[in-house]
C-alpha cells in the first residue's frame, strides 16, 4: 500500500538526554510558521526540504532505541515546529502510541490542524512560552499571541501533562519584573509538571551567515548561567 | 584449619576451588555508598610521600632502573614507600618506581629502552645474556617463516608479542589467601606424581612445568618472609588476606613484564574477609577502607621497563593492572560486595587515576545503587569501563576476570596466549593491489591478481579480499604458534602459572584493526562509485569517492552487515589452522591506542581516509562519521558478534560532553545507566566511558601541570592524558564528542 502521508525531517538525534524526561529519540521537523528573535535552527524554517520518511518508516526507526528508554525516556518531535505537520505527526504518535512508547511534543503551540487529535496520543507537551502578553509575544515571534493560548486551554481542558519551557535572553526577559509576571500567568494552570530556563546561548548564530538571513539579536550575550539559575529559584519562589 | 573459622561450604576446602568458597561466604549488598568513609591518616602520609616521586617520575621518563639483577620473584631485597604507615606492604624492587630489567623476552629491548632513557646495561648481565642465555626473541626468529616476517615488516601484522612478554595471563592470587602455599605446593606435587604414564613430548613439558611451579611458589614463600610475613599458611584476618594475595600479585610482576598484568577478581572475595573481621569488632570501615586504599596505591605504582616504540602502540605506560568488579552467579544473585565499592571509592580517596583498570562486570540484574554509583564515578573520573556480564557468564561461568583491556577467562582455569592484531584496511588494499605493500612497494600475499579495471567492482573486491584474508589468517596463525611455542619455553610464567590448575584451557587470542575502515570502504565500493588513482608500478595510492554511501556508526544494516560479516569470516578463516597446545581460536576488536601507528603505515583507503591518517580505535566508528546521535553509534558497534566470533572482546569508546548527559546531577547519572543498560541490553560487549568536554583535552594539553590526574579512557584502559604523546593527545581530541544540538 502506498502511502502518502510524508514527513520532512531535518535531522534525527538519537540520543537526546536534554529534551524530555530520560532518553529521547528526537526528531527534528521542518517548517515553523514563527521567528522567533533567538531561534537557534533556522536551517529548520523552511517546510519543503529535509529527508522524506512515512510515518512507518521513522517509528520502526525509533522502535530501535527502546532497549534504552526504561520508564521515561521516549520519542521527542521537536522542529521546527512539529504542529506544522499535523497529519503526519497525528500518525507517527499513533504507531508510537501502538509500540507502548511514551510520546513528547516540543512545541510552540502553533500552527498545527486537529490539535484535539495530536493532544490525544501526546504522553506530555513542552510548551515553549516565547512571550504571555500580546505585544512582547508579537515582538519576539513575529506573529500574534492568540493561537498559541489557544493551544495552551486545549492542553489545560484535555489535562495534558505539560512542561513549560522559557527561553531567558538578555536584555529581553531576564528581568526580575518579568519573572514576577511569568509566575503570575503560570500559576493558575494546572498538569504542569516541571517549568525549566533555557539559557540563549550562541550555538546557532553561524547558521545564519551560512543561510544568508540577517541575525537580529546580533551583539547579545550568551545568558548568564548563574544570574538564569537565580531568575528561576525567584520563579519557583513565587509559584510556592 | 583455624584461619577458616565461620567460613561454610565445603567443596572448596576439599579442592582448590576459590570460586565455590566465595558463593558459600559472600554477603551481597544491594545497598548504596553512604557508609565510605575517607583515607586515613596512614594513607594520606604515604601518598604524600608518593606525590613528589610520581612528579619527578613524570618528567624523567623512569625514576630509577635496577641494573646489577634481573627479573624473578625473589631477586630483590624488600622495599617501602614509608614503613611507619604502610599496612600493605611489598614492591617489585628495593625502592618505590624503580623498575626491573627483565631479559628473557629479548636483549633487544632492554638494551633499547635502558638506552633511551639514559641508562647502561651492566656488561656482566649483558655478557650472560648474550653468550649464554637464549631469549623467547631469539627462539622466535628461529623459527619464523618468511611470509610471517614479510607480514610483520609491512605492519600487516603489528603488535606480536614476539619481542616483549605476553601478559593476559591471571593467575588466581586469591588461592595464595584462602590456602597458604604449603597447600598449593602439596597439590602441584600430587598432580606432579599423577602426570603420564607416556612420557611424551606434551606431558614432558607439562612435568617439566609444573615443576618449576613448585619452585616458584617457593619463592613467593621466601620473598613474603622477607617482608616478615609466613604465607605458607592460610591468612587468619583481612589484613592478611590483602597482603598474602597482593604478594601472589607482587610475584608475578616481578618475574615478569607481560604487556597486560592483570589482577583478576578480587574485591568480592576479600569482602569475606572484611566482613569477618567486622562482625567480629576486631575491624572498623576506617580500617576496611584503609587496607583497600593502601593495596590499591601499590597497584598504581607497578612498573615495567618499555621502549619508546612500545609506548607508541601502547600509549602512557599501561600496565593493565584490570580488577573485575560485580557482575552475578549463575543462580542469579549479583556479586557485588560492600568491598566492590571500597575499590571504586579508592577513586575519590586517592584521586582519579588510571590503574588498576577498574572494570565493571554490567549486568541487568546488578543492583540499581551498585548502577547508580558506578554511573557517578564515570561522570566524576572517568576511569571506569563496562563489560557485559550477561553475555560473558554463558561462556565464562561466574568466575572470570577481564585480563587487559576485553579478554575474559576463568580465573585459574584458563589462560591466553595474546597475539595483537592484524591490520584489516591493509589487507583489504592488498586484495586490490595484487598482495603488495602500498606503502613499502613487497609483495606480501602470493597469489593475488591485482585489480585494474577503471572502477572497483564490489563483488571482484569482496573476492580478492576473501582470498587475502583466507591467506592472512594462516600466516597469523603461524605467527601466533611460534610465538606461544617460544614464550613456554623461554619465558615461562611460573609464578602466574602455579596459581593455576595444573591442567588448563587455552584461549589464543586473534585480533583485529580498522575494522570501521574496511566497513565504509566496502560500503563506498558498493553504494557509492569509487575509482583508484594509481602510481606508475600500478599501485592504488589514493581514491576518488562520487557519491555518498552509508557509513558504519549509523545504525545503518546495510553497512553494519558489512562489518559483521568480515569479522566472522576472518574468525572462520583462523578457526581452519590447529593451534599450538590445542589452544581455542578467539577473536578482539580492539586497537588500544595502535590505532594510531596502524594509520600511519597505511595507505589511502576506498572511504576516503587518507593515507597516514589514524584509523578509529577498536569497534569505533571514524571520527565525524557517525551522525544521527550516540545511540545510533552503539546500536552498529552492537551488532559485531561476541559469542563464537569475536569472543575475545569488542571495545568501544564512547566520549560525551558533561552538558549532553542532561541538565541536573541525578538525571546525568540515570541517564548513563540507561544507556548502559540499553547497549548491553543488545547483546553488546565493551564500553569505555569518557564525560569531558574537549575544550577540557585542549587546554590540558597546553597546561599539562594543571591537569596532574586527568585521566582518559581509550580503547580497553585509561591512562594519565599527560602520558601521551601530542600525536595521540590530538588524535583524542579528534574524536567524536557527543554533544548537544
Amino acid at each position: 500500500m502506498k502511502n502518502n502521508n510524508v514527513g520532512y525531517i531535518h535531522s534525527i538525534e538519537t540520543m537526546g538526554l536534554v529534551d524530555g524526561p530520560g532518553i529521547r529519540f528526537v526528531v527534528f521537523m521542518q517548517g515553523c510558521p514563527l521567528r522567533c528573535l533567538f531561534c537557534h535552527n533556522p536551517d529548520t524554517w523552511n517546510p519543503n526540504i529535509g529527508i522524506q520518511m512515512t510515518p512507518l518508516e521513522l517509528v520502526e526507526k525509533i522502535e530501535r532505541y527502546k532497549p534504552y528508554f526504561d520508564k521515561n525516556g521516549g520519542v521527542t518531535f521537536s522542529g521546527g515546529e512539529p504542529l506544522l505537520q499535523s497529519e503526519f505527526l497525528i500518525e507517527c504518535l499513533k504507531l508510537c502510541k501502538e509500540k507502548n512508547i511514551h510520546t513528547c511534543i516540543d512545541t510552540s503551540g502553533v500552527g498545527g490542524k486537529n490539535i484535539e487529535e495530536v493532544l490525544r496520543y501526546t504522553d506530555l507537551v513542552m510548551w515553549d512560552v516565547k512571550a504571555f502578553e500580546a505585544q512582547e509575544y508579537e515582538t519576539m515571534t513575529g506573529i500574534k499571541i492568540e493561537e498559541s493560548l489557544l493551544f495552551l486551554e486545549q492542553c489545560q481542558k484535555m489535562n495534558v501533562n505539560m512542561w513549560i519551557r522559557q527561553v531567558i535572553v538578555p536584555g529581553i526577559n531576564d528581568s526580575e519584573d518579568y519573572i514576577e509576571r511569568l509566575a503570575s500567568f503560570i500559576k493558575p494552570l494546572h498538569n504542569i509538571l516541571k517549568i525549566e530556563f533555557l539559557p540563549y546561548e550562541l550555538l546557532g548564530v553561524h547558521k545564519y551567515k551560512e543561510l544568508g538571513i540577517h541575525y537580529r539579536l546580533e551583539g547579545t550575550p550568551a545568558m548568564n548561567q548563574d544570574k538564569c539559575d537565580k531568575l528561576y529559584q525567584l520563579l519557583l519562589k513565587r509559584l510556592s | 584449619m583455624k584461619e577458616w573459622s565461620n567460613f561454610v561450604g565445603e567443596n572448596w576446602r576439599e579442592h582448590i576451588d576459590v570460586s565455590s568458597f566465595i558463593k558459600a561466604n559472600y554477603s551481597e549488598y544491594t545497598g548504596d555508598e553512604s557508609f565510605l568513609v575517607g583515607p586515613t591518616e596512614n594513607t594520606n602520609c604515604v601518598m604524600e610521600t608518593l606525590k613528589p616521586l610520581l612528579k619527578e617520575e613524570l618528567e624523567k621518563g623512569i625514576l630509577d632502573v635496577e641494573l646489577k639483577k634481573v627479573s624473578g620473584i625473589d631477586n630483590f631485597e624488600p622495599g617501602y614507600i614509608d614503613k611507619e604507615h604502610e599496612v600493605i606492604v611489598g614492591l617489585q624492587t628495593d625502592k618505590p618506581l624503580k623498575r626491573i630489567v627483565n631479559p628473557f623476552g629479548g636483549t633487544r629491548m632492554v638494551r633499547s629502552a635502558l638506552q633511551s632513557y639514559g641508562y647502561e646495561w651492566d656488561s656482566e648481565i649483558d655478557k650472560y645474556f648474550t653468550a649464554f642465555r637464549k631469549t623467547h626473541n631469539d627462539g622466535v626468529f628461529d623459527a619464523y617463516t618468511k611470509e610471517v616476517r614479510a607480514a610483520r615488516h609491512a605492519g600487516l601484522l603489528t603488535g606480536l608479542p614476539d619481542a616483549y612478554g605476553r601478559g593476559r595471563i591471571i593467575g588466581d592470587y586469591r588461592r595464595i589467601a584462602l590456602y597458604g602455599t604449603d597447600l598449593l605446593i602439596k597439590v602441584k606435587q600430587y598432580d606432579l606424581d599423577q602426570l603420564g604414564p607416556h612420557v611424551t613430548d606434551a606431558m614432558i613439558r607439562l612435568r617439566e612445568e609444573v615443576s618449576e611451579q613448585i619452585r616458584a611458589l617457593k619463592a613467593i614463600t621466601s620473598m613474603a618472609s622477607k617482608y616478615g610475613f609466613d604465607i605458607s599458611r592460610p591468612a587468619s584476618n583481612a589484613k592478611e588476606a590483602v597482603q598474602w594475595l597482593y604478594f601472589g600479585y607482587l610475584a608475578a610482576i616481578k618475574e615478569n613484564n607481560g604487556a597486560a598484568m592483570s589482577l583478576g577478581r578480587t574485591s568480592t572475595f576479600l569482602d569475606i574477609y572484611i566482613e569477618r573481621d567486622l562482625k567480629a569488632g576486631i575491624l572498623t570501615e576506617e580500617g576496611a577502607q584503609e587496607l583497600i586504599d593502601q593495596f590499591i596505591i601499590k597497584l598504581r605504582i607497578a612498573r615495567h621497563l618499555r621502549t619508546p616504540e612500545y609506548n607508541e602502540l601502547f600509549a602512557g605506560d599501561p600496565t593493565w593492572v584490570t580488577e573485575s568488579l560485580g557482575g552475578m552467579t549463575k543462580e542469579g544473585k549479583s556479586l557485588v560486595t560492600k568491598t566492590s565499592f571500597r575499590y571504586l571509592h579508592t577513586l575519590t580517596n586517592l584521586g582519579p587515576a588510571p590503574e588498576p583498570n577498574m572494570t565493571v562486570l554490567w549486568a541487568q540484574g546488578l543492583p540499581e545503587n551498585f548502577k547508580k554509583y558506578c554511573a557517578k564515578m564515570s561522570i566524576d573520573t572517568d576511569a571506569l569501563q563496562y563489560e557485559n556480564d550477561d553475555i560473558m557468564r554463558p561462556i565464562y561461568g561466574d568466575d572470570y576476570a577481564i585480563a587487559c583491556c576485553v579478554s575474559a577467562m576463568q580465573v585459574g582455569k584458563q589462560m591466553q596466549f595474546f597475539g595483537a592484531r592484524c591490520n584489516l584496511a591493509k589487507a583489504l588494499l592488498y586484495a586490490i593491489n595484487g598482495g603488495v605493500d602500498e606503502v613499502k612497494g613487497t609483495k606480501v600475499v602470493e597469489g593475488i591478481t591485482p585489480i585494474t579495471s577503471e572502477y572497483l567492482d564490489y563483488e571482484e573486491v569482496m573476492k580478492n579480499y576473501e582470498k587475502v584474508l583466507d591467506i592472512v589468517a594462516g600466516t597469523y596463525v603461524d605467527a601466533m604458534n611460534t610465538i606461544h611455542y617460544m614464550h613456554d619455553k623461554y619465558a615461562y610464567e611460573a609464578s602466574q602459572l602455579a596459581l593455576h590448575d595444573t591442567v588448563i584451557e587455552r584461549l589464543m587470542a586473534f585480533g583485529v584493526a580498522g575494522l570501521s575502515v574496511v566497513a565504509d570502504s566496502l560500503s563506498a565500493i558498493k553504494y557509492a562509485k569509487v575509482k583508484p588513482i594509481r602510481n606508475d608500478e600500478g599501485i592504488a595510492i589514493d581514491f576518488e569517492i562520487d557519491g555518498d554511501f552509508p557509513k558504519y556508526g549509523n545504525d545503518d544494516d546495510r553497512v553494519d552487515s558489512i562489518a559483521v560479516d568480515i569479522v566472522t569470516k576472518f574468525s572462520n578463516d583462523l578457526k581452519k589452522h590447529p593451534l599450538y597446545r590445542n589452544a581455542r581460536h578467539t577473536l578482539s576488536v580492539l586497537t588500544i591506542t595502535s590505532n594510531v601507528v596502524y594509520g600511519k603505515k597505511t595507505g589511502s583507503t576506498p572511504d576516503g581516509r587518507k593515507a597516514g591518517e589514524p584509523f578509529a580505535p577498536g569497534a569505533n566508528p571514524m571520527h565525524g562519521r557517525d551522525n544521527s546521535g550516540a545511540l545510533a553509534s552503539l546500536n552498529s558497534v552492537a551488532k559485531i558478534p561476541y559469542k563464537n566470533v569475536c569472543q575475545d572482546g569488542i571495545s568501544n569508546t564512547f566520549s560525551i560532553v558533561p552538558d549532553a548527559l542532561g541538565h541536573e546531577r541525578e538525571e546525568k547519572i540515570d541517564n548513563l545507566v540507561h544507556i548502559m543498560n540499553g547497549y548491553f541490553g543488545q547483546g553488546a560487549h565493551h564500553l569505555n566511558v569518557n564525560v569531558m568536554s574537549r575544550d577540557t583535552l585542549i587546554d590540558a594539553m597546553e597546561h599539562p601541570e594543571e591537569y596532574p590526574n586527568l585521566t582518559v579512557r581509550i580503547s580497553g584502559y585509561a591512562v594519565h592524558f599527560n602520558r601521551l604523546s601530542k600525536e595521540q593527545q590530538l588524535e583524542i581530541i579528534s574524536r567524536t564528542f557527543h554533544e548537544k544540538q
